[in-house]
């Protein structure tokens, strides 16, 4: 096997989706043993490819080889055998099942052709993990298990069947930057056995430190194809974006005012009725953005949702602009000024199927002027959309159609634009930026400085680093439902940050 | 076959403008739903032709006939309003039956026996009212029910509307059979006494038996669409229908919401059993409204929810069900094959997609969503 | 299924049990009191139980069935007029005739679930309001041949209905013989004979009634022990990770939602093919919603399914032995006797029921959930 030896290819793939060509004229090559990135922003194309080759999705046109030979991929069985395995962003486990069970879904080891054999196949787990360093349990419920641990149980499954190309689609996602580089020393592994990776991400330093080759997609087409070394940042974002990407956010220095929203001892019950925030303090202060740091699933969800009213808190209290507010419902919270950007603006923040201009009015439909004496009045309603839709930049057909016929960078201005429009002393934004595209990101991130600078208090959750880094005045790490420290925005590393983040103790 | 479907449904939505061609599935839904009828009837050995002449000449062939298409039409126009009305609020009412049946049980017991309690006869102007009150609020508070259960513990509306008709119809068994039953020696029946003359309502003209409550069953639709659109009110239904959890987002009390929806919904069902006492039947008996409910659901389906639709349904039905007695007269075939031809109609408005497959009609962009899992 | 309950079901059954016993105990010994509560509950939850079932293969699959009364309805139809014909028309004796009408049953539900799995699969509709065309299809369908086969003159069966070749015979498995031999060692006695009696009173069930019980049990191990079983449930908690590994999801789907539908027709077959001989308009009468409830209530589990039906069939049990004792009831519970009062006890058991007071189960997660490439 030499180094060059191209194990996967496609050639002039294209695919269209109806109002979108996803996938234009787009070549690709992967050599035995490398790790290739693929990188690109969100809606450029990158997971099309990957669900043609592994066969999701048929492409409109173009080939795909396989070892030089060409090579029909019609569904997921057929690249399954051709020995392409897939590791989706989303992870593909069924929560309810064991590991074990997991893994042989589909490829399942029989006695009498029916009746399953889990012994053998905890066995053949066993085998795989000791062999790759992959360590996990075949019994465990794959729902109780860490998410570092259920990407190592979707990586077994592939190399259950034999996998030899393995597609990783935005792995590190959902990772500390520790567990991330525990996934890195992973893929070292594969590639040393003979495996070779395709790599999607948009992490810019990830993709530097352990790509062997990137490239670039960018509105459906390759851009080009280049290696770490003759690269940098600057140079990819603008290969990703097409055009000069200012990668900082300018902003001037904080003026904090007096206390908006004080949180003492807070705990928070989950669905379960598992305590996921533990005695949680904090305070924002009028014209700072304080950040929320950490991996999903430490307790910041649960938290937003208790100070917006929209989950009951089990104990502590809540006093926002001087009042205590503890367990009040949304109402009261949005007359007081608070405005909330919720982290999934599909399910929470829009009705799809209203209009833009009914979504606009959402949570202030009921008063003057929108409503008199309980008939709401149309005028109103359309002259405060065409105001915002002005103000906001939404692009927009008209005030009146759907807002699910928007496009996400679109719909997440709609929930701005309400949010931002009744008087407001506090902003809480949650995953503010999640599956924007780079403009859009820019515009939202905008807004939130211009807020701060406005006097506003700035409550931040993201589990982007980079974000939290870039918006912050200062800085709360999460963990395991208590907030391991709060530290100046200026005087902190990612190093650091990364490891409160997984969970280390800062010293006194 | 198909090719000829395609061709129908090319035609049509391109001769028609396009504020129509939103009725475009409903209208073949019942076309199609017709000759799958037809078919039917031949194979029962009818002439379909002769089949639906009959059944056109029963529903309009005269003044008559239309007014009895119209007293057809009025408890579906109210029960039809009632499930549209769940449907916005996302919930799914199967129970307009029982609630019907016990608002028509309520305002029977009050429009014979209220005069006896008080002691002295009501005038018309307020015995009416009242009778009809009685029973909406009680077809109201038995809908409430499963609305309290659906929002406070999650038990689903589906399954317990249901349960709730079983119990409405052996209740109201046991009252016609016991306590309410008509005390005249000759009867044998399960049904209440008459109720008195000023609990009556009036027929519209003389000599027909339409009568005032299709007029009201009209303004009610009239106001359930002013509720919907143009309130407050209507707002927070139609968003806790549409997206539950941005409603509570929104600060809207959805809990709340849902008791009242199904609270609303059960009212009008309610009216539906309470005008057929007091304007038609004058009495309530067992049996009288088996299937309303059920006929309900296809209603407020075919008129896609909205009030107006809900109407014109309404009398669709409403006439199928007058007309075909005059279909058996002159085919001989039973008039249960009008149940055949609705439950098609339901079927094939229900599953869109497959009209849209036969006449080859692109696909709406969106999918509006009428009800949810055991989840929710 | 967790303790708390299995124990609730056990008290709900000792109640109901406990107060047949107590009024009918002036007429009757205790023991055979219980003996036939316990027989007619085996008995009258059968269709209960293969109605749950139904509900269970399509909805561990991912497809919401509240179609199941219409299936069994139509089943119980077809079933019935299929036995007809073969015994009026076609001269075959009753046994063999049954047994056609049995299989027809079967068949014609399976039709009737195939209709909902097209509707709900392939045309993704709203799988409730796809599963209300099934119930009112069915309604229309049976109510317009059962009035134009035998109630209008000119018709196949010239305006009459035939008699029909009668019902399944019950199997009696000789445990009361068991019971006397073993009394017979220690010198026969009043009471041990009676419990021999009891013993086939409980044991002298139709075949569809054994054949349910069967299928709890072949149900699990389907379920939990097979390829298929672990391939259904995964359609229906996460239908894209099945795809991502090849599984067709539409096919499973088709596939439990017929193989579903088919038990709900085994479970019509009980009606009008073993239960009684005849078809009335409407007759299953709610039995399918009240599975649904016993599936729901089982924490979709074949077992658990089967245990809350017997909670129904001992409600349904008390209604009808009540009549038994209906001279001895004490005149303070007279309105007892009104069956229509009794006869509440299932629907409000199972309003109680889906309120969560024991607990919530957890339906899967693709529940109802069309899946979209």
């Amino acid at each position: 096997m030499t180094e060059n030896n191209i194990v996967l290819e496609a050639r002039g793939i294209t695919k269209q989706f109806p109002g979108v060509l996803a996938n234009d004229q787009v070549d690709f090559d992967l050599r035995n043993g490398e790790i290739h990135a693929l990188l690109g922003e969100n809606g450029a194309g990158k997971t099309t490819l990957m669900n043609i080759l592994y066969g999701l999705y048929h492409q409109d046109a173009g080939e795909v080889f396989l070892n030089g030979q060409p090579i029909e991929i019609h569904s997921s069985r057929d690249s399954i055998k051709a020995g392409i395995g897939m590791v989706h962003q989303h992870f593909m486990l069924v929560p309810v099942f064991s590991v074990a069970e997991n893994i042989m879904l589909g490829d399942e080891i029989t006695r009498l052709g029916m009746i399953l054999d889990e012994k053998a196949v905890a066995k053949r787990v066993l085998e795989l993990s000791r062999q790759y360093g992959l360590d996990v349990d075949p019994q465990a419920l794959v729902g109780q298990l860490p998410v570092g641990v259920q990407q190592r149980v979707e990586i077994i499954k592939t190399l259950y069947r034999d996998a030899s190309i393995l597609i990783l689609d935005e792995p590190t996602a959902v990772l500390t930057p520790q567990e991330a580089e525990d996934l890195f020393r992973i893929m070292h592994e594969l590639t040393e056995r003979g495996v070779s990776i395709i790599f999607i991400t948009h992490k810019l330093k990830e993709v530097l430190a352990i790509a062997d080759r990137i490239t670039v997609m960018r509105a459906g087409k390759v851009i080009g194809t280049v290696t770490p070394k003759e690269t940098s940042e600057q140079k990819l974002a603008t290969m990703m974006v097409g055009r000069d990407v200012i990668l900082t956010v300018d902003k001037g220095l904080s003026q904090p005012g007096e206390e908006v929203l004080k949180v003492d001892r807070l705990k928070v019950h989950d669905f379960r009725g598992l305590e996921v925030v533990r005695e949680v303090s904090f305070e924002v202060r009028a014209g700072e953005v304080l950040g929320i740091a950490g991996v999903q699933g430490n307790g910041q969800t649960e938290l937003v949702e208790a100070l917006t009213g929209l989950r009951p808190t089990a104990s502590g209290r809540m006093l926002f602009a001087g009042k205590d507010l503890t367990g009040k419902p949304p109402r009261p919270l949005t007359e007081t000024g608070m405005a909330h950007v919720p982290e999934d603006r599909q399910r929470h923040g829009l009705v799809l199927n209203f209009s833009v201009a009914d979504n606009m009015v959402l949570n202030t439909y009921y008063r003057p002027p929108f409503a008199r004496f309980g008939v709401m009045q149309p005028e109103a309603i359309d002259a405060n959309a065409r105001n915002l839709v002005k103000e906001f930049d939404v692009r927009t057909p008209s005030p009146f159609v759907a807002v699910s016929k928007l496009s996400g960078g679109n719909q997440q201005k709609v929930i701005v634009a309400r949010e931002l429009s009744h008087g407001v002393k506090l902003l809480l934004a949650n995953q503010p930026t999640r599956g924007l595209d780079v403009g859009s990101i820019e515009y939202i991130h905008q807004e939130i400085v211009a807020m701060r600078d406005r006097g506003v208090g700035v409550l931040l959750v993201s589990a982007e680093l980079d974000e939290i880094m870039a918006l912050s005045d200062r800085i709360a790490v999460m963990y395991h439902g208590q907030i391991v420290t709060t530290v100046d925005a200026k005087k902190v590393t990612r190093e650091q940050l990364g490891l409160w983040m997984a969970g280390a103790r800062p010293e006194e | 076959m198909r090719q000829l479907a395609g061709k129908i449904g090319e035609g049509l939505k391109n001769s028609l403008p396009s504020a129509v061609n939103s009725l475009l599935v409903p209208l073949l839904a019942v076309l199609t739903a017709v000759v799958l009828g037809g078919i039917v009837i031949a194979l029962a050995g009818g002439n379909p032709f002769l089949a639906y002449v009959g059944l056109f000449q029963g529903a309009f062939g005269n003044a008559r006939a239309i007014s009895e298409t119209a007293i057809w039409a009025t408890p579906y126009i109210f029960a039809g309003l009632a499930v549209a009305l769940a449907f916005k609020g996302g919930l799914f009412n199967i129970g307009a039956e029982g609630q019907l049946a016990f608002g028509a049980v309520v305002s029977a017991l009050i429009g014979y026996a209220l005069p006896g309690w008080l002691g002295f006869d009501l005038p018309a102007i307020i015995h009416i009212p009242f009778a009809i009150l009685c029973g909406g609020l009680t077809g109201a508070l038995w809908a409430a029910i499963p609305g309290f259960l659906k929002a406070y513990t999650g038990g689903h509306e589906v399954i317990n509307t249901i349960m709730m008709n079983y119990i409405a119809l052996n209740l109201t068994s046991f009252l016609l059979n016991g306590p309410m039953k008509d005390p005249n020696p000759n009867n044998v029946i399960a049904r209440t006494p008459v109720i008195a003359e000023s609990a009556r309502l009036a027929p519209l003209f003389e000599g027909y038996r339409i009568h005032w409550g299709f007029l009201l069953a009209l303004l009610v639709a009239f106001l359930v669409w002013v509720l919907l659109w143009k309130t407050t009110l209507g707002f927070e239904i139609r968003t806790v229908g549409a997206n539950p959890d941005a409603a509570r987002y929104a600060g809207i009390n959805v809990k709340r919401t849902i008791v009242l929806t199904m609270a609303l919904s059960g009212l009008l069902a309610g009216m539906a059993g309470t005008i057929e006492v007091t304007a038609l039947n004058h009495r309530h008996e067992l049996g009288f409204s088996i299937g309303y409910g059920f006929d309900a659901i296809a209603i407020a389906l075919l008129g896609k929810t909205h009030p107006l639709g809900v109407v014109i349904a309404a009398i669709l039905f409403g006439a199928m069900r007058n007309g075909a007695t005059r279909m058996q007269f002159l085919t001989q075939i039973p008039v249960d094959v009008i149940s055949v031809i609705q439950a098609l109609i339901l079927l094939f408005v229900a599953a869109d997609a497959i009209i849209r497959y036969i006449y080859r009609i692109r696909a709406a962009s969106e999918r509006v969503v009428l009800t949810r899992g055991w989840g929710g | 299924m967790d303790w708390k309950r299995f124990l609730f079901i056990l008290l709900v059954i000792a109640v109901l049990f406990g107060a047949v016993v107590l009024v009918g105990m002036v007429k009757q010994e205790p023991i055979i009191i219980i003996a036939s509560m316990l027989a007619t509950t085996i008995t009258v939850a059968t269709p209960l139980t293969l109605g749950a079932l139904s509900g269970l293969f399509c909805e561990r699959s991912g497809v919401v069935n509240i179609g199941i009364e219409g299936m069994m309805l139509t089943a119980a139809f077809f079933g019935w007029l299929a036995a007809i014909y073969m015994s009026s028309i076609f001269g075959f004796p009753a046994l063999p005739s049954l047994l056609v009408g049995v299989f027809f049953a079967i068949v014609s539900g399976g039709l009737m679930a195939l209709l909902h799995a097209a509707l709900s699969v392939t045309f993704k509709v709203d799988q409730i309001i796809g599963g209300t065309v099934i119930n009112i299809l069915a309604i229309g369908i049976t109510g317009f041949l059962n009035r134009q086969l035998f109630f209008e003159s000119g018709s196949v069966f010239g305006g009459t209905v035939p008699h029909g070749p009668g019902t399944l015979p019950n199997i009696l498995i000789p445990v009361g013989q068991g019971v006397k031999a073993i009394c017979g060692w220690f010198g026969p006695s009043e009471s041990c004979l009676t419990f021999a009696n009891s013993m086939d009173k409980i044991f002298s069930q139709g075949p569809i009634t054994y054949a349910a019980i069967l299928l709890v049990i072949l149900s699990h191990f389907v379920l939990f022990k097979t390829t298929w079983g672990l391939r259904t449930r995964s359609v229906g908690e996460h239908p894209r990770a099945a795809d991502t590994v090849g599984i067709n999801v539409a096919k499973m789907r088709y596939a439990n939602v017929i193989l579903g539908g088919m038990l709900a027709g085994l479970g019509g077959a009980y009606f009008t093919l073993e239960s009684v001989p005849s078809f009335e308009p409407l007759m299953t009468n709610g039995r399918g919603f009240i599975a649904l409830a016993a599936m729901i209530f089982g924490n979709w589990t074949p077992f658990g399914a089967w245990a809350a039906s017997l909670v129904f069939g001992a409600a349904q049990a008390m209604q009808i032995n009540m009549q038994v004792f209906r001279d001895v009831i004490p005149p303070q519970w007279a309105f007892l006797q009104v069956s229509y009062v009794v006869g509440l006890a299932p629907y409000i058991l199972t309003m109680l029921i889906l309120t969560g007071i024991i607990g919530k189960t957890i339906p899967p997660a693709a529940d109802g959930v069309p899946y979209e490439k």
